[in-house]
């Protein structure tokens, strides 16, 4: 209980910390949002006139607490920068609750993706690097280079890549044509799939390749000479003791990966024109919409801490020693 | 285990360093991320085009390759920024006017040639002294909620726009309208503080419904060809047919989505996958690229690129540096390496397309580099070892980038030590624009169809006046060709005042940069404006 507590103080403490971060951030960097809204031909009396809509006349203390004030209400403020239609402002809310369902999605089946392939991967690597043999020792150095690869390339370049070829070689689907999870619910499952994997590819290298060394340092532990000492096979040791207690580690790094893709994949977003949660953060970065890039950075904190924290969580189910430490 | 731990320890600090990058991320530039930079730039925005084939000129149609119209079908046209309001007169952007064009209409419109038509007015008069203008409206014109415009509707929008309704201009060139009187159902005379011969073509201002600016449903009403379906941030806009236009037999297409596009890099792949039709903002290698493939076309735009010299730095003060600037400057360099020398070269702030209006000075400091002058007049002022010069590029535009690398090395030649310092959109607003707070700058001025919007703004006390130019005679000059009535009295004062923004070296002009659109081959009529806008109505699938 005590533990919860502990946990919950220090995630508000973090959102409030980072809210102010983000809000100090935005009067370091230079750009006057009336200005980004308005451009060069507006009158002086239409700017003075946003400037008071915005609050923006008011000193940057009581501007903070103002909108934190609104924010707790649960009001989350109007968007600076896209409207809801000819006289109004789209509600934060309402854009974001638009486009979180997109990242979440896309997180969802990269993560799917991830567990599908990296595990089995990692496995067949740990076993070919442990055995010897010629066959065994090419397995591998070319799981190496493979998965070295894979993690070099960046990973805007590595969306394109997909795109040529999935899209306009082999034409698997039509780059660009984004289907609404609200108009067709499985086209836009099949159009998240490449982009997935795209998200997907470095991560599945990564996680084969921190499997594969965590099993075999395993290898090298007193229990599995015990093991095969009472006469275990090496199939037995293998999955029965050893890929048990490697996944361990394992799964705190799927959790930093989890972690990594629900709070948006701008980069994918970007080359694959997603209209996620990460790539309406850069948008409106750029525009200084300040009450969207507020609330999505909260949003981004929030997921992190509580990816973290159900790993935690899992580590405990797993692992009963931790919860006595 | 403890590797969890110590990664839950590091988390704060993580998070702190991750928001610090955007922040970062949000100051130094946004490379790749076309959406957002532009946006707000009813000036000063170039779109990246360059291209090949420049034989259609201002004005003409796509019409060589025309087949025999048909009605119906739906287009998609890729866009690059988000739009920036859906009202009318609070859309600041080119990028979003461009679009709204094809939804919303004045009392007037212009066409394909840079001439004003009559749209929703059928006829109008100005009186002798300019100042009173009497519109009659066109019968038959209907909003696309089906309600016929009314005088209440055209006078409403225009005390709208102007800030007569609440002392809020939303248009500044209609902020000298002092009254909008309905003389009958079908007649509206405007009255105007001051007369301007160039007043007539702010009459272009969207008409909308009285009352629809506080109408809570907030619905785009306007009496365009295509009428407003959808807008969803950051996907697009959605416009379809409007049954009852006024001009008989358009548009021909059923429906139009304008969708944006990310970054000028995925807009190639997805005109090569079949998922946007047409495309306005091509490259000169991605013309090259889709040449086999679409049908390619390209025009003049309606921008004036410029390496704009800040008239109030210590060094660039000297009239003899700004000159040395523009001898040691090679145009045609420029134009072959940017543009695939299909740009138009300019020396003063006027489009060679307001042919009126325009006067050729490129012989003043000739198209290309003339380093032995440069260096003559460098000595003269002092400098004879060269300078440092900063040059400031809005670093989202990849055309003007281009641009200032060449006019790097361009200048390097006469022994100015020129640098690039590449600065994100918003940053240039405030710091190049706002505050001008800069040495030289590469960037372009968007212009409208009148010669007046591209030449006040160096009047010596202009808010626009960023390049901080100081000219009495230009400032009287101006003020002559404001108030002349006799059109060839106004063109004759507008060349003056090239004349001498070019004898003072104001800037260094560069060139008009083309627009090369890509157009799927089934599809034909595309026209182009010398205004700023993407006019779907004439646009129809040929028949097969």
């Amino acid at each position: 209980m005590k533990y919860f507590i502990k946990k919950i103080i220090t995630l508000i403490m973090t959102l409030f910390l980072v809210s102010v971060a983000a809000f100090l951030a935005f009067q370091i960097i230079p750009g006057d949002v009336v200005t980004t809204i308005l451009g060069t031909e507006a009158t002086p009396e239409r700017e003075e006139q946003l400037r008071e809509e915005l609050g923006l006349d008011k000193p940057p203390v009581v501007r903070y607490f103002n909108w934190a004030e609104d924010v707790l209400r649960g009001d989350l403020g109007r968007s600076y920068r896209y409207s809801k239609n000819m006289n109004e402002m789209m509600p934060v809310a309402e854009l974001i609750g638009d486009k979180l369902p997109v990242t979440l999605w896309l997180a969802a089946v990269a993560v799917f993706l991830i567990i599908l392939i990296s595990v089995p991967l990692g496995v067949l690597w740990a076993m070919s690097a442990s055995r010897s043999g010629r066959a065994a020792h090419f397995m591998d150095a070319f799981l190496g280079v493979i998965t070295q690869t894979t993690m070099a390339i960046p990973s805007f370049f590595l969306g394109i890549l997909v795109t040529y070829l999935f899209g306009i070689l082999f034409k698997l689907f039509v780059p660009g044509r984004y289907i609404s999870y609200q108009e067709d619910f499985a086209g836009f499952l099949g159009y998240l799939l490449f982009p997935a994997l795209s998200i997907a590819l470095p991560k599945i290298a990564m996680t084969a390749r921190f499997l594969r060394n965590s099993m075999l340092t395993e290898l090298k532990s007193d229990y599995v000479r015990t093991a095969y000492s009472k006469g275990c096979t090496r199939k037995r040791v293998m999955y029965g003791h050893v890929l048990r207690n490697a996944l361990m580690p394992v799964v705190t790094f799927l959790g930093m990966i989890i972690a990594e893709i629900v709070a948006g994949s701008i980069v994918i977003e970007q080359v694959f024109g997603l209209p996620g949660i990460g790539r309406l953060l850069i948008s409106s970065i750029n525009t200084r919409d300040f009450p969207v890039v507020e609330i999505l950075i909260l949003y981004i904190t929030f997921v992190v801490i509580l990816v973290y924290f159900l790993v935690d969580i899992l580590y405990r189910v797993i692992d009963p020693r931790i919860s006595e430490k | 285990m403890k590797n969890l731990f110590f990664m839950k320890r590091k988390l704060f600090s993580l998070l702190l360093a991750a928001l610090l990058t955007m922040a970062v991320l949000g100051g130094c530039g946004s490379d790749g991320t076309g959406e957002s930079s532009g946006d707000n730039s009813s000036m000063e925005s170039v779109k990246d085009s360059t291209e090949a084939n420049s034989e259609e000129s201002s004005g003409n149609s796509a019409e060589a390759n025309s087949g025999e119209p048909v009605y119906g079908g739906s287009v998609v046209v890729g866009i690059q920024q988000d739009i920036d309001s859906l009202d009318p007169h609070k859309a600041t952007a080119a990028g979003t006017k461009e679009i709204l064009f094809n939804i919303f209409e004045g009392l007037v419109k212009p066409d394909k040639n840079g001439d004003l038509m009559n749209a929703i007015a059928s006829d109008y008069t100005v009186s002798e002294d300019g100042l009173v203008y009497t519109f009659t409206l066109r019968e038959g014109v209907k909003f696309h909620n089906g309600n016929a415009v009314t005088a209440e509707d055209v006078k409403y929008s225009l005390e709208r726009a102007s800030g007569l309704l609440d002392g809020t201009p939303l248009i500044s060139s209609l902020s000298v309208l002092t009254s909008v009187d309905i003389i009958d159902d079908k007649t509206v005379q405007v009255t105007v503080g001051s007369a301007n011969t160039e007043l007539i073509y702010s009459f272009v201002a969207a008409i909308i419904p009285a009352g629809s600016g506080e109408d809570a449903s907030g619905t785009p009403i306007g009496t365009g060809p295509f009428s407003f379906v959808s807008y969803t941030p950051q996907v697009g806009i959605v416009v379809k047919k409007n049954a009852d236009y006024w001009q008989e037999g358009l548009p021909y297409l059923d429906e139009v989505n304008f969708k944006i596009v990310n970054s000028p890099d995925t807009a190639l792949m997805e005109i090569q996958g079949g998922s946007i039709d047409i495309y306005p903002y091509l490259t000169d290698s991605q013309a090259n690229e889709l040449k086999s493939s679409f049908r390619i076309l390209s025009a003049p735009s309606v921008n004036v690129q410029a390496l704009f010299l800040n008239n109030a730095d210590p060094v660039l003060g000297d009239v003899r540096i700004r000159q040395a600037i523009c001898y040691a400057l090679d145009k045609d360099m420029v134009n072959d390496f940017v543009a695939g020398g299909n740009a138009t070269l300019i020396s003063s702030a006027m489009l060679p397309t307001l042919q009126t209006y325009y006067v050729d000075l490129n012989d003043t400091y000739g198209t290309g580099a003339n380093i032995e002058k440069a260096k003559e007049l460098m000595t003269e002022a002092g400098y004879p070892d060269g300078f440092d010069l900063e040059i400031t590029v809005p670093s989202n535009y990849e055309f003007h980038m281009q641009t200032a690398e060449v006019v790097a090395e361009e200048l390097k030649a006469a022994g100015i030590n020129a640098v690039i310092n590449p600065v994100e959109w918003n940053t240039w607003l405030e710091e190049c624009y706002t505050n001008r707070n800069y040495q030289s700058t590469i960037c372009a001025i968007t212009s409208d169809m009148t010669p007046g919007y591209l030449m006040n703004r160096f009047q010596t006390d202009s808010k626009k006046n960023f390049i901080n130019f100081a000219s009495a005679e230009y400032d009287e000059t101006y003020q002559k060709a404001a108030a002349a009535m006799d059109s060839a009295e106004k063109a004759e004062y507008y060349k003056q005042l090239q004349q001498i923004l070019n004898d003072e070296a104001g800037s260094a002009f560069i060139q008009v940069p083309p627009i090369t659109i890509a157009m799927n081959p089934k599809l034909a009529g595309y026209v182009f404006y010398p205004v700023y806008v993407q006019d779907m109505s004439t646009v129809y699938f040929v028949e097969n």
